[in-house]
């Protein structure tokens, strides 16, 4: 197969750099217009992973830091796929999560919310995706926290997601949310994101068809990467 | 009405937040949970090509560090292969060419050992200088940051580059490119990354 190019990133859906509710990208937001590039060989590929870089125990949040018990919290199932905007199945890349524990604090040397630590909770996962783009996680809903924006700014419950694809100009890190958190609307990080629709794409479903009966609850959660061009016309990446 | 195209959307991205090192980099969040962290190791035991190591300080628009970064690198072999099925060639046994660092909670340095890559192919048969590829997302960055580090020893290289030849403003090259020190015997190169201001670091938008 030829070199094909992806789809050029639609910036309108993605949050701008300079987004001064968020008070922290004021500071760290570039001003200058990014330069755009077509893509070569550096951009079209990426890390690969393989089964041998993770253990089977990764995904299961509720098992993966034992001190003697379960982290307490309601245990949830997080499952998804990921497919790219040809909606074409993205198989065997790596997704890796982190979040905070059901009292929204963070197992972080940084983080000193006094919400209580839990001591079986260590709060990240990560898996490759199977041959349909298929994923899942068994870990606990978290909690909201506050934080230092506004004085009294706190975060929905979310879980950060960071997605490789399979090149470099796919690589997303974004954050899920939970249908019916009343919290949603107001965070001004959720609102960096100019466009609705794409806020609502954030938002994972509550779906009681794969819960667990007597066990753990289930959400839904998507996640599109960017599609790549098909090769029927010839863009010439490569060669002259 | 027109036909519906049935596209999906790429999903939109969000900030990686202050305790993005639980997810990518527990260890520096300060607990140990995995038998492996990702990204350690760049280019392995078996690589050709000069061992070099690459430093530096992210910058935000005050010229504070910014101490809660994390940087990905993504980088070709001597020979300018990339590992992977579309990278040009074969690379040697353990070289990934993929790393992950962060940046000291203090200083806001960081630094990582690796090869230094080949010229890589570019489009239309054009050779793309000698380059590593960074992806940098921290607390207050919405969406990742695309940019490139050169290597200031490659100076025909470089002027040839059709990617720095694409940034209009001659002087902003500059900040692509990183200079090279001696330190025990080995290359060091310093690239600092300006995310805001005078010399801001140029961003590609790939």
């Amino acid at each position: 197969m030829k070199p094909a190019e992806y789809y050029q990133r639609d910036r309108t859906l993605h949050p701008p750099a300079y987004a001064p509710d968020y008070k922290t990208s004021v500071s760290r937001s570039p001003r200058l217009p990014l330069i755009s590039l077509q893509n070569s060989a550096s951009e079209i590929t990426g890390p690969v992973f393989g089964h041998r870089d993770i253990d089977p125990l990764d995904n299961d949040l509720v098992r993966n830091f034992p001190h003697g018990g379960d982290p307490v919290g309601e245990r949830i199932i997080l499952h998804g796929r990921v497919l790219d905007e040809n909606a074409r199945p993205v198989p065997k890349t790596l997704v890796e999560i982190w979040q905070a524990n059901a009292s929204g604090r963070y197992r972080h040397r940084k983080d000193t919310y006094l919400g209580a630590l839990d001591p079986n909770f260590g709060g990240c996962g990560r898996t490759l995706t199977d041959d349909n783009g298929n994923y899942f996680f068994r870990t606990i809903k978290p909690g909201a926290y506050p934080w230092r924006n506004w004085v009294n700014s706190w975060r929905p419950a979310h879980i950060h997601v960071s997605v490789f694809g399979s090149a470099f100009a796919q690589r997303l890190i974004t954050q899920l949310y939970f249908e019916g958190d009343p919290l949603i609307p107001h965070c001004p990080i959720v609102k960096t994101i100019p466009d609705p629709e794409a806020i609502e794409q954030l938002i994972a479903r509550l779906d009681l068809n794969a819960t667990i009966p007597l066990d753990a609850i289930t959400y839904k959660f998507d996640i599109v990467l960017r599609g790549r061009r098909s090769t029927l016309f010839e863009n010439r990446l490569e060669g002259n | 009405m027109p036909q519906k195209l049935d596209y999906l959307r790429e999903t939109a991205s969000q900030t990686a937040g202050p305790y993005v090192h639980i997810g990518l980099a527990p260890k520096d969040a300060g607990f140990e949970i995995y038998g492996q962290e990702l990204g350690k190791d760049i280019a392995g035991p078996n690589a050709a090509g000069e061992r070099i190591r690459v430093e530096g300080c992210v910058l935000d628009g005050m010229g504070s560090p910014v101490r809660d970064v994390l940087l990905e690198v993504w980088q070709a072999n001597a020979a300018g292969h990339y590992a992977h099925p579309e990278g040009g060639g074969a690379v040697e046994d353990g070289f990934r060419g993929w790393g992950r660092v962060i940046s000291d909670f203090e200083t806001g340095e960081w630094g990582f050992d690796t090869i230094k890559p080949g010229a890589v192919m570019g489009r239309g048969g054009r050779q793309m200088a000698p380059h590593l590829n960074f992806w940098i997302v921290s607390r207050g960055i919405n969406i990742g940051l695309n940019t490139r580090m050169y290597f200031t020893d490659e100076e025909s290289a470089n002027a040839a580059d059709p990617v720095l030849n694409l940034i209009e403003w001659e002087h902003r090259r500059a900040t692509l490119i990183a200079a090279r020190a001696m330190r025990d015997g080995i290359p060091v190169y310093r690239f600092d990354i300006r995310l805001q201001g005078d010399d801001e670091t140029v961003f590609f938008d790939i």
